[in-house]
Parts: C-alpha cells; sequence; structure tokens
C-alpha cells in the first residue's frame, strides 16, 4: 500500500485501536468456449451433466489437453494487472475427495503458477487512490456442483461446471477495511471485464471471492488470519469482514486467541460460523500432474497478446480528466464499466463534455438505476443523448425541457430534434412573449407584487409562475431579467 | 526420511485406501525400503541439472476453443449406481 493507512480506519476496542488486515482470493471464471483440459462447452445453466466429456467426468484413460484459448486469457489477465509473465509453468493434482471432484484431484497450478507478482490500483472515495498487490494468478479447474437439497438422503452432482478453467487471483494482504476491500474487487472486476478474460457475473458465480482477514495493533506483526469462504456479493463482503474483524477483537481482548481456520459466511444472518471440516482437509499433497509437461510459453506469444490489450480503466480513466476536464470522480464513475465508457464518449463528442458527464451520471444512470436495467439496456442511446446536450448547449431547449425531453424519448422512442419541432419544446428567448407572459402574472396577482417589492425574495415564485405560463419553454435567465425590471427589483449584489 | 505407523494410516485414510491392520506394518517396512533408496539418489547433485520432464524433447500439447464433446448427459451417467434427471445421485455429503 502506498497511502498511509489513515486512523480513522482503525477499529476502536474496549482496550484501545485496532488495524484489520485483509486479503482476497478471487475465483475468475475464464470466458472460453470449451472447458480448460476437454472439449465440453462452458455456457451457464445447461441441463445437468450435457456439458461434460469423458475427461471432466474422470473416466479411466482419458487424458487432459490444455485449451490454448485459456492459457492466452491468463495471459492477457497478467498482462493487464502489470504482473510478470511466467515463462514456464507446472499443473500440479490438488487431492482431495468429494463426488463433485470425480477424478479425486484438481488440477492446478502451485510452486510455479502462469502469473507472478502485479498490482492494482484502487479508487476511494474522493478521487484518491492506493495500490494493492498481487502475489500470483494461476491457472486452475473448477468442481461440478452439488444440490443437497433435493431429497432428504441424497445429494445430487451436476459436472457441466467441473473443468472449467478458472483464474485464482491472489491478493497481499494489503487493505485495512471492508471499503477498500470492496474498492479491490470492484477495481479487478472492471479489468477482467475491460479485458474480456472474466464476465464478472456474481450472481452466476463467475467471480467468487475467500477473504482472509485478520487483526493487530497498529504496526504491530500480523495476527491469526481467518479465511471467510462463499461470499459472493459485494455487499456481503464488507458484512463479512465488519463481523469478522469486530469477532475477532472481542476475542483477543477477552484474553483469547484467535483460531486460524476456514469460516463460512452466512448471509441471512450476517455473520460468519465456523466450518465443520476435519483437520487433515487442508492435507493436499500436491505434485506435478503426470499427464501434462510444463507450460512454456513463448515471448513471441505474450509480446502478441500485451499488443492486443484494450485502453485499460487507469488509462482511460486520466484521459478522461486530460481529455474531457473531468473530476477524478466523475471520470471513475464512467471507467468502471467499459460499455458507459463507450457510451460517455459518443455523448460528449463535439459536445459540452462536463454537461454530458452531469448528464449521464445524474439523468442517465438515475434513470437506469431506478428500473434496474444496465447501461446496455439503455432505451435510450448515446447519439440521442448528445443531440439533447447540443440542444441544451445552444440554448435551443432549457435544462428543465431536456430532462421532460428524455423522459419522452425514454418511454416513448424517437428523434429528440424531430421531438423537440413537433411538440413545440424550443425555448422562448424572444423577449416579447415572455414579457407577455410576465404581464399576465402580474395582472392575475396584483397582492404578491406589492409583497414581492417588500420582500424581494418572492421573485423566485414569479419566476415560477411565468415558466407554468410559458409551459416550461422561457428561458429562466431572460426570465428574471424582465421580471426584474418589471417590479423594479434591484440587482442583486 | 522414514514414515512411522501413524503416517500410514494417516496417508491411507487421506486416500481412502483401505488397509488391513495385518498390512500395516509390512507396509510401514516397504515404504521405507523405498524412501531409503530415494535418500541414496539424494546424494547425487542435481542443482545444475534441469528436470526431466519427457524422455522425447516435446512441448506441451494444446487444443483450440472449439466445444468437441459433451451433450450427452445419459453416456456420462451410464455407470452411476444411481441417477435421477441426469444427475449422479450421491449419499448425502453437505457438511
Amino acid at each position: 500500500m502506498n497511502a498511509p493507512v489513515k486512523s480513522s480506519k482503525y477499529i476502536r476496542g474496549e482496550s484501545g485501536d485496532w488495524e484489520v488486515v485483509i486479503g482476497l482470493e478471487v475465483h475468475a471464471q475464464v470466458v472460453s468456449k470449451a472447458k480448460l483440459f476437454s472439449g465440453a462447452a462452458t455456457d451457464f445453466g445447461a441441463p445437468p451433466n450435457s456439458q461434460v466429456s469423458f475427461v471432466d467426468a474422470a473416466m479411466p484413460g482419458m487424458l487432459p489437453v490444455i485449451n490454448r484459448r485459456c492459457v492466452e486469457q491468463a495471459i492477457r489477465t497478467g498482462l493487464g494487472l502489470r504482473a510478470k509473465i511466467n515463462p514456464v509453468s507446472v499443473f500440479d493434482r490438488k487431492n482431495y475427495f468429494y463426488p463433485d471432484l470425480p477424478s479425486g484431484y484438481q488440477i492446478s497450478q502451485y510452486k510455479q503458477p502462469i502469473v507472478g507478482e502485479g498490482e492494482v490500483i484502487i479508487d476511494l472515495p474522493g478521487g484518491e487512490t492506493a495500490t494493492v498487490g498481487i502475489e500470483r494468478l494461476h491457472l486452475e479447474q473448477d468442481a461440478g456442483k452439488s444440490l443437497h437439497d433435493q431429497h432428504a438422503d441424497y445429494s445430487y452432482v451436476d459436472l457441466n461446471r467441473a473443468g472449467v478453467a478458472l483464474m485464482e487471483i491472489v491478493s497481499r494482504p494489503d487493505m485495512r477495511c471492508a471499503d477498500e476491500a470492496v474498492a479491490y474487487l470492484k477495481k479487478l472486476r472492471a479489468i477482467l471485464r475491460y479485458l474480456g478474460t472474466c464476465d464478472g457475473n456474481m450472481e452466476e458465480g463467475s467471480l467468487r471471492a475467500d477473504v482472509n482477514v485478520s487483526v493487530r495493533r497498529p504496526g504491530a506483526d500480523l495476527g491469526t488470519r481467518c479465511e471467510i469462504k462463499n461470499v459472493n456479493s459485494l455487499r456481503f463482503i464488507a458484512q463479512a469482514i465488519e463481523y469478522e474483524a469486530r469477532r475477532q477483537i472481542e476475542i483477543v481482548e477477552g484474553g483469547g486467541t484467535v483460531k486460524q481456520e476456514t469460516r463460512l459466511f452466512d448471509s441471512r444472518a450476517g455473520e460468519t460460523r465456523s466450518m465443520r471440516s476435519k483437520e487433515e482437509a487442508h492435507d493436499y499433497r500436491y505434485f506435478p500432474d503426470p499427464d501434462l509437461l510444463p507450460l512454456e510459453l513463448d515471448a513471441a506469444w505474450i509480446k502478441a497478446i500485451a499488443a492486443s490489450l484494450p485502453e485499460l480503466p487507469d488509462e482511460k480513466k486520466a484521459r478522461f480528466i486530460k481529455d474531457y476536464g473531468l473530476s477524478a470522480y466523475d471520470a471513475g464513475v464512467i471507467v468502471a464499466e467499459r460499455e458507459l465508457a463507450d457510451y460517455y464518449e459518443v455523448m460528449a463528442r463535439g459536445a459540452d463534455a462536463k454537461l454530458a458527464a452531469n448528464w449521464l451520471n445524474n439523468e442517465i444512470l438515475g434513470r437506469l438505476n431506478k428500473q434496474g436495467l444496465s447501461i446496455g439496456d439503455c432505451p435510450v442511446s448515446a447519439e440521442a443523448n448528445h443531440a439533447i446536450i447540443a440542444m441544451t448547449s445552444d440554448g435551443t431547449i432549457s435544462g428543465k425541457i431536456a430532462k421532460d425531453l428524455l423522459d419522452i424519448v425514454w418511454a416513448e422512442g424517437g428523434d429528440p430534434r424531430t421531438v423537440v419541432e413537433a411538440r413545440g419544446l424550443r425555448q422562448v428567448t424572444d423577449t416579447r412573449a415572455i414579457e407577455e407572459a410576465v404581464e399576465r402574472v402580474i395582472a392575475a396577482n396584483p397582492d404578491k407584487v406589492a409583497q414581492a417589492k417588500a420582500k424581494p425574495k418572492l421573485a423566485g415564485w414569479f419566476v415560477g409562475q411565468v415558466m407554468k405560463e410559458t409551459g416550461g419553454k422561457a428561458n429562466p435567465q431572460a426570465v428574471n431579467a424582465v421580471l426584474k425590471a418589471r417590479l423594479e427589483l434591484p440587482e442583486e449584489g | 526420511m522414514s514414515v512411522d505407523r501413524e503416517t500410514v494410516l494417516r496417508v491411507a485414510r487421506l486416500a481412502r485406501i483401505a488397509l488391513e491392520e495385518d498390512r500395516v506394518d509390512p507396509m510401514v517396512t516397504e515404504l521405507n525400503t523405498i524412501l531409503g533408496w530415494v535418500e541414496q539418489l539424494q546424494e547425487v547433485d542435481v542443482r545444475e541439472v534441469a528436470p526431466l520432464t519427457s524422455v522425447v524433447a516435446q512441448r506441451l500439447k494444446m487444443r483450440d476453443d472449439e466445444v468437441t464433446a459433451g451433450g450427452d448427459a445419459a453416456a456420462v451417467t451410464a455407470n452411476a449406481p444411481l441417477v435421477e434427471d441426469h444427475f449422479y445421485v450421491v449419499p448425502k455429503v453437505v457438511e
């Protein structure tokens, strides 16, 4: 972490301050058509065991053959994490018995992973950033899925997921509060999605996180950590960390010691629970898989993949700040999703870029969030929004009408320029028309006129009435000027 | 390096190998003979020798990312003792 820890991040216990130390192990499902070592499909939600080859079912004599695309995706991710790509890596067998692992071992990488040390820059509130170190990334097989609630005495096993390629991405214990862990996962997810190496879908389990949490006195040696498994949303990760840190602090302050163990997050109860697993469960007896030769990578291949990387969130954010004059915060929000950034660039081209950013963040994202839609489902195109912004900038429509116009094209579709003409939404800048409206309002409210002379603040009420009179189409500045002259109000200092 | 009775029993349990009581002590002796032989090999200095992963010079073969297998749930579950709706059905394993 390059930024010093702020004391505000400490948790206050009975006996003083505590610092929480957090590291994440993220399992990211590789985007590929076929599995890591077999030719079976990887689609989510297929009928049970319909995407299982004889390799995945561990039939005798079947041999694994590695999928080139999966290797490329791991390299691409490593490069996106500014990490060292290891020219030689080795596949090992991690041995354990479970019904959804038919071979009795998971093919993984232990001592020699494909990707070494890298880093992720996380974005913190207020536009600050911090660096989280990446320890390693390795390729491994996913396991199948067991359903335990179908029958009183039996578990049901579906091997569709067995053998799908995963990237396990291990961070350094560089995070000091739940917010930083969430920021890290958000950023990692954004990078993976930009790279197209993982779809980042946490609901479907394409991105899963195990969270390591320990507590210590500020600056002291690391405490004993607990690993929390099965945390499948950003909100739950924050909850699990908060709960687990408090639990550990209570134990230590009560004179006890934290036991190193694997715990499960129960999202319904909002707490972590000890997993009743046997002590020997962690004895995986790794050894190199004799079915697979070491994975050797040509420098030319790595170079070609590096040359094909897209502009990543950090670079895009820096460019948006520089070229469009956006604040670090606005730029950060917009580059979080590649689709959103692309949408913004279409909107902002040749328009008022800051106005476009505000429009996107307030109006468009506001409406999308309310309806639970993502930018890809937005009923109004970026081009249409570009037109609305351009008409607002050049005074064709008022800011108020712009929002109404967005509502119209949002619900009914259509070209904003045509809608403005067809419905007569053009802003009234013609002073005569505004003056007439002002006269009508004044004539109808003689009592208010008298009050306004005594209390100039009442002018705001008149502005509202005139806007109503003109169907919101009057230019508010022009209305203000006309009203002030007519009511003989003093100019505001 | 050598193994004791306890280690042999533990490894057998981890590997789900049924070891009859009268086979335990002979197994300890046999494994220690093998380990003794490996220990002898370790006297050779191989610090400058790359690990031999294949007796012929070859590299890891790769496949293209194409779907070439699967789509036959009945075939992959054909040998399972118990199947329902194409799921493998096993004794309950929830912790």
